[in-house]
């Protein structure tokens, strides 16, 4: 009935889980009290559950990631923790069979369920606002995605409770991660809410990267485009090329588990070498994915803030499509050490040099765009200065491990790790922060406190400097990753320097939490009225904060880069009026599909790993159903009539820009 | 770190910020910080304390592209440190150059100066990647030792095929002697790793990898898997030891005396995964054992974990 799904799945003995478990499950019961007692559902199934706007999905993206957020780094806690214990003959609290799920759980949340949500969500809020439409191109769709990668969420943490997770590392290497060696269901935890969520990113990619290419104002052609829809349009392509081949990697590995296949089995001819090729050909253009919309934010606060525009434009788009395009010559550094030949380690080394050619030329613009400038030392700056200090460091190891034989002596060690926080850090995330600090008053109406967002900056400033350097130092000593305990004593001082860093990012996370508890309290005071809080050059800035659901009264008219700003501009001088008259719009209207497309994925996943398969035919039957209810649905739009949206702007004050 | 709001035109309103940062004081101190303990912790042992010709070269390009980049790097750091300090809001000396966008003399040298670098350090890695190519032989007068490694779960198994004897979770060798290795693995893929040697290399099943390394002073090195494996990775440590040439001699002979028979079956027994306990020695070893573990197909022998 249940196929292999008993009691006995359930880690009662454990006491770790079972008090993260209950105090999770305590809390999520509170908030649904919570909901149901205030008769909070039919608003949240109508404005949140169902929206398919597209600033709406944004924000729930972000909220998704700064809840695995916390569960990612309670991990990280866990790891740290364990290391500054288990020195010498100690072995810490935490076992091997726990410890590597806790690491590998880490990476899977931290890439698939932190940075991607962030990145997407800010694309997602950004993208149509910055390009002066209403919507993106599939607003269903959008939904959709959105809700697969809940899904591929809730499934990863229900292993916490039910099963076990994989412990194979975030990237499931074979042998180790086949049947023979991984025998549990912890490999197919990671498989199923990976491919989940994995098709609702392709989804997503597919729905941005469509909105980019045919969904402009008029009169913004590519060269007028703003840099951050740059980033996005190469991030989106990089999705929509890479994440095909990451899904038929992992099918590949499900048929082998599930099915006998001998893809990369030992025997009978498999070949493990090729899924490391394959999930590093997914796995290098996820890098770029996650670090050039982050790019794309750090031009745009350091423009915007600078009271200039980029410095170089062209240079940077130019310099964002090589990285875009050489970001799949590079795969094989990851593995210099499995033995290819001299002359393709040196091929892929050099590629992945020429990459830092590009990078550099973004971090000089960046310099030269602040040369000039008039520079408003607002949260945004600082997150950016940092961010631009910080990542030079993590692009000079980088250029290190691409030359083979150093590479050969960094390779898997804590130096690696040391690496690619430095840029995830110091890139992703500081560019993320800025990201939201940036556009927060444009989703909310009200800007946060600044006094609290500089405390949570320098909490992981100098956070992200103390758990990391002593890595570093750590794997040039020889500790390698993924390690539960070691024997050198020496190594023990450096863990704990790193377990301080790790509690001062801690700190950090939970001053953001009381950033937005207190700039919600004082809304009133930091209330954004004009939509233009940050003296800002792009078209996002012209409609109200919040924007209306159809964002843009009138579509604007863009005649160049830094389309605003120019409007700002020119209505000093030609005191152009303000059209006025409007025009019927339409909006797409609620759709719930994606929400119970989730269910019924949430539904397959679980019946999957646990081999029930009446409920995996339930699920996929549920699915297809829910697929061709909306395949034959006619009413997508509601329409917002046209006096609706002049008293909409009556109200604003008739601060529509002049178009 | 108060903000104050002036309306400085209708419906244009900006933040200015009373007080900038103290960012460059703070971060230099960290950065001094750890780069002394840096300098101070590593040089004890690791990859920057190599005892061998291959460590040794990897370090001198470790030190080398280093430099290199730090001859951008910290220019770049202090420019954006200074740029964002002197060009702050309230600084009424800088000018304000709000069309500043474009300088055909300043891209041309912010794409070359990268370039410049990369030029270098790919040259670096083109002669680097051949020359410390890990199947390349070292260019030593003296003949190689040629030892088979074998990584279980999670032990590792050394074979000298001339000398016919085995030693498990350690390896002895001569000082001053070219090694030169053949790996493989029974079950899943390890790492072969001995960071105050060199270069690492992947082990696999049913592949054989190749390694040239050479110990040119005594001493006990630590090595590694550096490969998650599983449960047991955390243990699967061995000691390389380097002895003068006569106490190699004799350690080979009361290995000899010493210890059982590797054999098919033998072998059996130690492919069960277990963690890493102690040292071990074979007396003999059964002709042509690593190629028969490495080409054979590993569906009749490779144990399963189960459960």
């Amino acid at each position: 009935m249940l196929g292999r799904l008993s009691w006995a799945a359930i880690p009662f003995d454990v006491p770790v889980v079972m008090i993260a478990a209950g105090s999770v499950g305590f809390l999520i019961f509170c908030a649904l009290a919570l909901v149901t007692i205030k008769g909070w559902w039919p608003y949240l199934w109508r404005e949140w559950i169902t929206s398919v706007d597209h600033k709406r999905i944004g924000v729930m993206y972000i909220l998704l990631a700064l809840l695995m957020l916390v569960r990612g780094f309670s991990d990280a806690m866990l790891m740290r923790s364990q290391l500054a214990l288990a020195a010498g003959h100690a072995q810490g609290y935490l076992p091997p069979e726990h410890y590597d799920q806790i690491f590998s759980a880490h990476g899977t949340i931290m890439i698939f369920f932190v940075a991607m949500p962030f990145v997407v969500g800010l694309m997602n809020f950004v993208l149509p606002l910055q390009l002066g439409v209403r919507d993106v191109a599939f607003p269903v769709l959008n939904s959709v995605s959105f809700w697969l990668t809940a899904a591929g969420v809730l499934l990863v943490n229900v292993s916490l409770v039910v099963g076990e997770f994989a412990r194979t590392g975030w990237l499931a290497y074979p042998p180790l991660s086949e049947v023979a060696y991984s025998p549990g269901v912890g490999v197919d935890y990671y498989l199923w809410s990976l491919q989940i969520s994995g098709l609702g990113t392709l989804l997503s990619g597919i729905n941005l990267l469509t909105t980019i290419l045919k969904l402009r104002a008029p009169g913004m052609g590519y060269r007028r485009m703003p840099i951050f829809c740059w980033t996005a349009l190469a991030s989106n392509l990089l999705i929509v090329a890479s994440f095909p081949i990451l899904t038929a990697t992992f099918a590949m590995l499900l048929l082998d588990r599930y099915c006998g296949f001998h893809f990369f089995t030992n025997d009978l001819g498999g070949n493990p070498m090729m899924y490391i090729n394959l999930i590093w050909c997914w796995g290098h253009p996820e890098v770029y994915i996650l670090i050039l919309p982050a790019f794309g934010v750090f031009s745009e606060v350091v423009a915007t803030f600078s009271g200039k525009p980029l410095f170089g434009r062209r240079s940077m788009v130019m310099a964002t499509m090589v990285i875009c395009v050489l970001s799949f010559l590079v795969w094989l550094h990851h593995f210099f050490t499995m033995g290819a030949g001299a002359n393709v380690n040196a091929f892929f080394g050099i590629m992945t040099m020429i990459i830092a050619v590009p990078t550099g030329v973004k971090v000089f613009n960046w310099l030269f765009t602040l040369y000039g400038g008039h520079i408003r030392f607002t949260v945004p700056v600082y997150w950016a200065i940092g961010f631009m200090v910080t990542f030079v460091i993590g692009g000079m190891t980088g250029v290190l491990m691409a030359i083979p034989p150093a590479d050969f002596v960094l390779h898997n060690s804590l130096f690696l790790i040391a690496h690619f926080h430095n840029v995830a850090i110091g890139g992703v995330v500081f560019g993320v922060m800025a990201g939201i600090t940036y556009w927060f008053p444009k989703a909310f109406g009200f800007t946060l406190n600044e006094r609290l967002g500089k405390s949570v900056f320098w909490c992981w400033f100098l956070g992200f400097y103390l758990a990391f350097m002593p890595l570093y130092v750590l794997g040039l000593m020889g500790a390698t990753r993924r390690m539960q305990h070691y024997s050198n004593m020496q190594w023990q001082p450096l863990m704990l320097v790193a377990l301080a860093g790790a509690l001062l990012i801690l700190l950090g996370i939970a001053l953001t939490v009381v950033q937005f508890a207190v700039s919600i309290r004082q809304r009133e005071q930091n209330r954004d009225v004009t939509g233009d809080p940050w003296n800002g050059r792009t078209l996002e800035w012209s409609t109200p904060s919040p924007p209306p659901a159809w964002n843009f009264s009138h579509l604007p008219r863009v005649d160049r880069p830094d389309a605003f700003w120019a409007m700002k501009q020119q209505r000093g001088t030609s005191q152009s009026a303000v059209k006025r008259t409007y025009e019927t719009i339409q909006v797409p209207r609620n759709n719930p599909t994606g929400f119970y497309l989730a269910f019924f994925a949430v539904l397959l996943g679980f019946s999957l790993i646990w081999h029930i398969g009446w409920g995996a035919g339930l699920g996929l039957l549920g699915a297809i159903v829910v697929c061709l209810k909306q395949a034959w649905r006619t009413d997508g739009e509601i329409e917002v009539p046209a006096e609706k949206v002049a008293a909409f702007e009556r109200v604003r004050g008739g601060q529509e820009s002049a178009v | 770190m108060k903000t104050v709001m002036h309306a400085a035109s209708p419906g244009r309103m900006f933040l200015a910020v009373a007080r900038a940062p103290s960012a460059s004081a703070t971060w230099l101190r960290v950065m001094t910080m750890t780069c002394a303990a840096l300098m101070t912790a590593s040089c004890g042992e690791g990859v920057l304390d190599p005892h061998g010709p291959v460590g040794k070269a990897e370090r001198v390009i470790l030190y080398d592209s280093t430099a290199i980049m730090l001859a951008v790097i910290i220019p770049v750091i202090v420019l954006t440190l200074v740029f964002a300090w002197w060009f702050r809001a309230r600084n009424k000396q800088a000018r304000y150059r709000p069309d500043f966008e474009y300088s055909g003399r300043i891209e041309m040298i912010i794409w070359s100066i990268p370039a410049l670098v990369i030029l270098f350090l790919g040259g670096i890695a083109w002669t680097g990647s051949h020359d410390l190519d890990p199947p390349a032989p070292l260019k030593e007068s003296t003949a190689p030792l040629d030892i088979e490694v074998i990584s279980l779960d999670w032990r590792w198994l050394f074979i000298y095929p001339h000398e016919g004897i085995a030693s498990l979770n350690r390896v002895v060798v001569p000082v001053g002697v070219p090694l030169r290795f053949r790996l493989t693995s029974t079950t899943v893929m390890n790492s072969f790793f001995v960071p105050q040697l060199g270069t690492q290399i992947y082990t696999m099943p049913n592949m054989v990898t190749r390694l040239n390394l050479e110990a040119d002073q005594p001493g006990t090195f630590e090595g590694l898997s550096a490969q998650f494996s599983g449960d047991g990775f955390s243990d699967m440590r061995f000691d390389l030891v380097s002895t003068n040439a006569e106490a190699f001699k004799d350690w080979i002979n009361t290995a000899k005396t010493q210890g059982g028979v590797l054999d098919a079956s033998t072998f059996e027994e130690l492919n069960r995964p277990a963690k890493a306990d102690g040292a071990q020695t074979y007396a003999q070893v059964s002709e042509g054992l690593f190629d028969k573990i490495s080409l054979r197909s590993m569906a009749a022998v490779s144990p399963q974990r189960g459960q």
